[in-house]
């Protein structure tokens, strides 16, 4: 504490000077809030605004034509589900196996506090490096070449520390109490995970996953050189295959192609902002809704 | 399940199927839990494999660190002076710091001690989806919308400069920010709170001479992290900086970034050639920056955990 020797707080502090100054405080706060919050809102509005009249079922249904100055974005789309798909295949057993080991078998120990370690370091690293790692094990090393399956598996690095910090969160949510009961008639570690801990947090691991296709959507960098191409007509077929994507169609029509009508790449930014914070918001209101509902 | 069976199952000399399922598991998540090891390891190592054997032959230490000549292509003599773009990238995360931490901080002491009930899930909500919008997003911002209000406002020839991405990357970091900045807040005990209260402190005398000297840690480590975030962003820098070598006088000049500079040639390059390996150079610098900054960060965060009596069990 700040360790001084002089009284804090005079007895005069309830005086008018000082609700006056804590008044302007607080407006001057609520006012930089604000105006951290209403870019986005503005933002926004104009996405929709000069977006909203490109977007139409057919967008949605058809490819890029005339060097993708017109048509749709359908490859874009399918393309996305088939990154995310595959990462999530990936990354869940991975993370959730990673968060059941910290939150119910871990002790407090130097190894643990390494995993702790690297679970902040491979969601700081930059993702240009992860994109550089891609390159090196999996396009090169694995020989995946340039594919589904090498983008994913970037991808599923890259976002394993969302499942791995939401699940063991709701882990730790449920009460010690519980697991004590089911020990106490005989069962196992395993069993008790099984059949006490994973369900009562399953709510909170699927929150997790939902935040993790949002962010593995909206990501760029890191499939750019390991299997999201920027024009192909037709769909995938399989992991072997390249791939268009939602976030590097922005990308390329923004800065790759000059002659693509202005509203375009607000269209495309429009579909990508919403199905990203669509996840996102459905991921808020499914967890509060479970906390809403918890009876312990 | 029958609890009898259970019981049975668990006799000490009998290692029923139970036994063995349960050793499985354990074995299991055990290489679950440390795969997060083993990746930021692989990471290290893969970028290692291709980077270091450019730092052991061409490498010029004098020349990546002094000189602003970062000409890879050139066939007669390459120059790789990382200097432009290292100065780029601390120029436009310099200036989204001085956007974004007073305005993170401020918004992180408006939610978490002044804004109550409704208004403030609202707020929680709106920073959460905040950080949700995806980097490219922010990226087609700068470019499509920043670069004409730039031009405009400040009668400059070109709005892709330093200004629009520290402001865009300001912006991108602050969510980052003021959700750590709040949780330090939180984890102030309410006790000291209401000792400072009941010596008859306003609400903000209470933060400012309580609060905040309490959470400073957190709120550093906060600032840490809103650090490496911005160092490390990719799809903004390269599309609103104006990716153009050179050493800025003013905001409104065009530079060049480290992370910008490895998006924009990789897939150029042949692999395994000296500027393919250049670029992993380039990708160790940033992963041993961004890996000091997390460290830092972490220590910082472990101290106020264990200083708190509140620990998990």
């Amino acid at each position: 504490m700040t360790g001084t020797a002089a009284p804090l707080f005079a007895g005069t502090s309830l005086n008018a000077r000082d609700r006056k100054v804590e008044w302007l405080v607080r407006a001057l706060l609520g006012l930089m809030t604000a105006l951290l919050i209403l870019p986005v809102v503005i933002i926004m509005a104009l996405l929709v605004v000069e977006g909203g009249p490109v977007i139409s079922w057919e967008f949605l249904t058809s490819p890029p034509v005339d060097g993708m100055t017109a048509g749709g974005i359908l490859p874009a789309l399918v393309g996305t589900v088939w990154l995310v798909v595959v990462a999530l295949i990936a990354s869940v057993p991975v993370g959730v196996a990673a968060a059941v080991y910290l939150s119910e078998y871990a002790p407090d120990n130097w190894l643990t506090r390494a995993i702790n370690l690297a679970i902040i370091n491979l969601a700081g690293v930059p993702s240009i490096v992860h994109a550089l790692f891609g390159v090196g094990a999996f396009v090169l090393f694995f020989r995946f070449g340039t594919s589904i399956l090498a983008a994913s598996l970037t991808l599923a690095v890259m976002t394993l520390p969302v499942v791995i910090v939401s699940t063991r969160e709701s882990l730790q949510a449920v009460p010690r109490a519980f697991r004590e009961a089911c020990w106490n008639m005989g069962a196992t570690r395993w069993q008790t995970i099984r059949r006490i801990v994973l369900p009562n947090a399953l709510s909170g691991i699927l929150t997790g996953i939902i935040l993790e296709v949002s962010r593995t959507s909206g990501e760029t960098a890191p499939i750019m050189f390991t299997g999201a191409a920027f024009f192909l007509p037709f769909l995938p077929q399989g992991v072997l295959d390249q791939t268009m994507a939602m976030s590097l169609h922005l990308f390329v029509i923004t800065t790759q192609v000059p002659d693509a009508p202005e509203a375009l790449p607000f269209g495309v930014a429009l579909v990508l902002i919403s199905m990203v914070l669509a996840m996102n918001a459905l991921s808020i209101a499914f967890r509060m809704y479970v906390r809403g509902r918890k009876k312990w | 399940m029958n609890p009898q069976a259970l019981a049975r199952s668990r006799d000490f000399d009998h290692r029923g199927r139970a036994w063995y399922v349960d050793r499985a598991v354990t074995v299991f998540v055990f290489i679950g839990g440390t795969s997060a090891i083993l990746f930021i390891g692989g990471i290290f190592a893969f970028i290692a494999r291709e980077g270091l054997g450019f730092v052991f032959s061409e490498f010029d230490a004098g020349e990546f660190f002094g000189s602003i000549a970062w000409r890879p292509t050139s066939a007669l003599d390459a120059t790789y002076g990382a200097l432009a773009l290292i100065v780029g990238t601390a120029s436009i995360t310099g200036l989204a710091m001085v956007v974004s931490i007073p305005f993170s901080l401020a918004a992180a002491v408006f939610i978490g001690e002044f804004a109550r009930g409704r208004v403030r899930e609202t707020l929680k909500v709106l920073v959460e989806l905040l950080a949700a919008i995806p980097s490219v997003v922010w990226g087609f911002i700068g470019f499509s919308i920043m670069n004409s209000l730039i031009i405009d406002l400040f009668d400059v020839p070109i709005g892709l400069n330093v200004l629009n991405a520290g402001i865009i990357l300001g912006l991108m970091a602050a969510p980052i920010m003021t959700t750590i900045a709040e949780d330090a807040l939180k984890a102030v005990p309410d006790g000291y709170r209401e000792a400072a209260e009941a010596l008859g402190a306003t609400r903000w005398q209470v933060i400012r001479k309580v609060v905040i000297p309490a959470a400073k840690n957190g709120l550093v480590a906060a600032v840490l992290l809103g650090v490496g975030r911005g160092f490390g962003e990719t799809m903004v820098v390269l599309m609103a900086s104006g990716h153009s070598i050179n050493l800025p006088d003013s905001v409104f000049d065009s530079v060049r970034a480290l992370t910008a500079t490895i998006a924009a040639e990789l897939g150029e390059t042949a692999v395994g050639s000296d500027h393919f390996r250049a670029l992993f150079t380039l990708g160790i610098l940033l992963f041993m920056v961004t890996f000091a900054i997390n460290l830092a960060a972490d220590t910082i965060m472990r101290g106020i955990r264990r200083k708190g009596e509140r620990g998990r069990p």
